[in-house]
């Protein structure tokens, strides 16, 4: 079901260690009850296209919270706080994960919530869902979206940001994966994605790998060369015909 | 992807921001997304300046910024031997 009306505005969450964290909310008009998602950002930050792909969310039936990962670096414009982030090596792994849950606990916390919560990361944010759905309870579907180091090559890439390979918490995982990457993608290469498919499979996991003939890296963002509208179009169906499988 | 590799350097001299000019003391120089340019990866470079707590930056094509490193380096070369 496709709903037109929305309302969407900023909102503070707990977040880790009972910080209050800021978020943009976004969820249909209406007494619900909707689904929740988790969107994590990439990179680069809490950019305009992290709001739009909230709003796209919201606009297909699920109130969708999508946290700062960089508000303790304020304050300051989001790429501002992006830099800073990056000049200090990223965020902790589990800082992020910490925010998640805060977020789960929100939406769980909001009249109009069904109680289902699925969680979706893109680029390093496909990375977090990957981290936040082996490491929390209660997420009842994951998207990964061309989630890079997932699978560490080389060890010496750990950091004490980023301390695991999530590879290697694959066993905890439980909740449902869907993956959607691209096959000229360097990070994850095809290779990656094949070695992360091998590792569910041998563990029994519920997941659904997508990969994507003549695209890179971030097909989904329109206002870069990589957009790919074909690829897109189809792998964004497949995210909202997945949570909707799974979360209602 | 998102890699995270910084590469830093020392500097002295100036920038302008929006808050006007500002001394700056450290680069920080990478190739990733960018946050603004409508390019896939970017070169990119914040200029900071600790005691205003400012950054000015910039987020170049790979092609323009290997361009822009050859210009500065000639600038240098024809302006040092016209400076002596």
């Amino acid at each position: 079901m496709s709903y037109r009306g929305m309302i969407a505005d900023m909102v503070s969450f707990k977040a880790h260690k009972g910080d209050t964290g800021e978020a943009y909310y976004a969820r249909p008009s209406g007494q619900g009850p909707f689904p929740g998602v988790v969107l994590i950002h990439h990179m680069p930050g809490w950019d305009d296209w992290c709001m739009e792909a909230t709003r796209k969310l919201a606009h297909f039936g699920f109130a969708t919270i999508a946290p700062h990962l960089y508000f303790r670096h304020g304050p300051g414009t989001p790429d501002d706080l992006a830099a800073k982030a990056r000049s200090a090596g990223g965020v902790y792994d589990d800082q992020v994960v910490g925010d998640v849950k805060g977020c789960m606990e929100f939406l769980r916390a909001q009249p109009e919530s069904n109680g289902k919560i699925g969680v979706i990361g893109f680029c390093s944010g496909g990375r977090h869902t990957f981290l936040a759905a082996c490491q929390l309870d209660g997420v009842d579907a994951a998207v990964d979206c061309w989630g890079g180091n997932v699978v560490v090559d080389d060890p010496s890439q750990l950091t004490p940001q980023r301390p695991v390979a999530p590879i290697d918490m694959t066993e905890r995982l439980t909740a449902p994966l869907l993956g959607l990457f691209g096959n000229d993608d360097k990070n994850p290469s095809p290779e990656h994605v094949n070695t992360l498919e091998a590792k569910l499979k041998s563990l029994g996991k519920s997941y659904e790998f997508h990969r994507y003939d003549g695209a890179g890296h971030g097909f989904f963002a329109a206002d870069r060369p990589g957009y790919r509208p074909e690829q897109a179009k189809d792998g964004w169906q497949k995210v909202i015909n997945f949570f909707h499988k799974n979360l209602g | 992807m998102c890699s995270y590799i910084t590469e830093t350097a020392s500097i002295v001299g100036s920038a302008k921001g929006p808050e006007g000019w500002v001394n700056v003391t450290s680069a920080n120089v990478y190739f990733d997304h960018p946050y603004h340019a409508a390019l896939d990866h970017a070169l990119s470079i914040d200029f900071l300046s600790p005691d205003t707590n400012q950054r000015v930056a910039v987020e170049l094509s790979a092609e323009s910024a290997r361009a822009l490193v050859a210009r500065i380096l000639s600038a240098l070369e024809t302006g040092e031997k016209e400076h002596g």
